[in-house]
């Protein structure tokens, strides 16, 4: 039997059961609220950065900008309204447009919308067909990766689109989808959406037999490429007179997450505050501590022990206190991930569930031990000037 | 064996000064040093292991001056070869009593002997609580814990403040049995400091302390 300074550390930091739970749980908590709060910022801001990849501007009808950014690339909110494809194809014919890819949409299945667009919108996305083959005639559908995980639909099904984006009351029973291909997982929108022709989504909408004249034909939405830097400034005064606007994801989302940072500031001073609370109470636990066990600490000083024995001693109960809560706040920072990311995909259809350890978390425990150690470190002066007569007799 | 010389004790700059009168014990024998509540007993005992500086005079331990040592030294030194027991135990709450034991050998660095811990809480009585907390035992059963604990690593010299001043008749007699036939078995010197008239005729070497005039 071999006693050690960590082993009597320990010891004593389970001797005292109801102080120790609460420094724990409290940088515990402190740590994984920070450590959330950088997770989702990170998954936020991950998911926003794949799919805005290489979008310059985004064309479709006058209303939010921003709306019209989350409806057409992230598919997330409704969009801002049709507009006519006549007027939208002077714009991707414009000099300083490279490439425009138009979209279609206004019809779900299951809640995933169905898309209309060209091969160009798959290869934007890097999307790779897994199973089967692209979209080529109409009421052909190539399925998302997750949408092909979540409603079981597989090559050569057939299925009947719903009217809308959400709901599946208004069903069009006349006109049948069938899927002739699945994606691989991009880790894009496109994991979510059904794809097809466009002339698809405009045939489910018209009144049976009477096709709509070709220059009344609407779309949603095109993302544009430019190829002039120019566009920015002069496609807006070019379209003045239309229904149509265009915005820049880039711009819009930055606002977007400016108006969510005043949310996370406030957060992040809230996880800040309790883990100095926490701090705190590791301070008090292990001052505490010293102060009950005064005698114990001159009686190892008796027994021969040394005062940088005793400093190390504290150093230790702080430590194991610090790491300790900080570890269990990593483990609560992902069961908080993992139920934000339930509520996002059940929500929003993306998927959060990469909770591997970042750098900045590694940081950010480092930091909290550290501090733990210096909490441990101020009562553990104390017993390094402890009066062991003193002390001694005062106890008999 | 041990042996001091016109000790003199201050604990403040302006407080009174304690005198003692000098203290000799060959090796391997029995000292009661004696005297009234209030006369500097402890500080003595404390002046004789070291844990105090005398203002003047000596402390000599087995040929080895405290006075010559560093802190430190006195710590190690004290650690490997004195063993104290106290008044009332202390312990490490938060380990076994047979933990408690290791404590000694694990802070001047030198190995545990399981079996030697246990062998001695048997001759103690006390082998059956050896993995009980300090707490859940008697008040009789932790005194033999620390003389246990003052004994295990064979240090050459036990000093003992105030045994059985906690203690009733039957049990006072018998921790100081204890603690006779341990420190002579262990070949240790004993020197006991107390108030305790119970123990004056136990010992024929003694020395009587008297209460300290206000100065000297």
């Amino acid at each position: 039997m071999k006693l050690n300074w960590l082993y009597i550390a320990w010891r004593n930091v389970g001797l005292k059961k109801l102080q120790t739970a609460l420094s724990l749980v409290l940088l515990a908590f402190g740590v994984g609220l920070v450590s959330l709060l950088m997770l989702s910022e990170k998954q936020l801001s991950d998911t926003f950065d794949r799919n805005i990849e290489d979008i310059d501007l985004v064309l479709g009808a006058k209303g939010s900008p921003l709306q019209l950014i989350l409806a057409n690339v992230y598919h997330v909110d409704a969009p801002t309204g049709n507009i006519r494809l006549a007027d939208a194809e002077k714009v991707i014919r414009h000099p300083y447009i490279a490439e425009g890819i138009p979209l279609a949409y206004g019809d779900n299945y299951r809640g995933y919308r169905i898309v209309g667009s060209t091969d160009a919108y798959t290869a934007h996305y890097g999307g790779e067909v897994a199973e089967g083959r692209t979209f080529e005639a109409s009421f052909e559908v190539v399925v998302g990766a997750k949408v092909a995980e979540a409603t079981g639909l597989k090559v050569g099904d057939e299925f009947f689109s719903a009217h809308g984006l959400q709901d599946e009351t208004d069903v069009h029973t006349d006109k049948v989808f069938r899927v002739v291909g699945r994606l691989e997982p991009s880790g894009t929108v496109l994991d979510q959406l059904l794809l097809c022709t466009i002339s698809t989504i405009w045939e489910v909408h018209e009144g049976h037999g009477e096709a709509v004249a070709p220059e009344d034909r609407e779309i949603t939405a095109v993302l544009l490429k430019k190829r002039n830097p120019l566009a920015v400034l002069t496609i807006p005064n070019t379209i003045r007179e239309t229904n149509m606007q265009v915005a820049l994801p880039s711009i819009e989302i930055n606002r977007l997450t400016q108006n969510f940072g005043i949310g996370m500031n406030t957060l992040r001073a809230i996880a800040l505050l309790i883990m100095l609370i926490s701090f705190a109470s590791i301070f008090i636990s292990v001052y505490d501590n010293l102060l009950a066990r005064r005698y114990e600490l001159a009686l190892m000083r008796t027994m021969g022990g040394s005062r940088g024995g005793l400093f190390l001693l504290l150093l230790l109960e702080g430590g194991l206190l610090s790491t300790g809560g900080s570890l269990l706040g990593l483990v609560l920072s992902r069961l908080g991930l993992v139920a934000l990311a339930q509520l996002v995909e059940d929500k929003f259809r993306y998927d959060w569930s990469n909770i591997g350890v970042m750098p900045e978390e590694l940081i950010l425990v480092g930091l909290a031990i550290f501090v733990g150690l210096i909490a441990a470190a101020i009562p553990g002066i104390s017993a390094v000037r402890i009066d062991t007569s003193r002390t001694l007799s005062e106890a008999q | 064996m041990i042996r001091t010389r016109n000790l003199v004790f201050q604990y403040q700059k302006d407080s009174p000064l304690l005198t003692f009168p000098d203290v000799e014990c060959p090796a391997q024998e029995q000292l009661l040093l004696l005297g009234a509540s209030g006369c500097g007993k402890t500080t003595l005992l404390h002046l004789l292991c070291g844990m105090l500086q005398p203002a003047q005079g000596t402390v000599n331990i087995n040929g080895q001056a405290l006075d010559q040592m560093t802190e430190a030294e006195r710590d190690a030194f004290r650690g490997q070869h004195v063993g104290i027991v106290f008044q009332k135990s202390h312990f490490l709450q938060s380990l076994t009593v047979l933990e408690n034991l290791a404590m000694p050998a694990f802070l001047h660095g030198a190995a545990f002997d399981k079996r030697e811990g246990l062998r001695l809480l048997e001759q103690l009585g006390i082998a059956h609580k050896a993995n009980s907390r300090p707490r859940d035992l008697s008040v009789g059963e932790q005194q033999r814990a620390g003389i246990a604990r003052a004994l295990i690593h064979r240090p050459a010299l036990v000093l003992a403040d105030e045994p059985t001043s906690a203690l009733d008749d039957g049990s006072a007699a018998a921790v100081m049995d204890l603690l006779e036939t341990q420190a002579t078995a262990a070949r240790a010197t004993l020197v006991i400091v107390t108030h305790d008239q119970r123990l004056k005729d136990r010992f024929g070497n003694r020395l009587n302390l008297t209460a300290q005039p206000q100065s000297a």
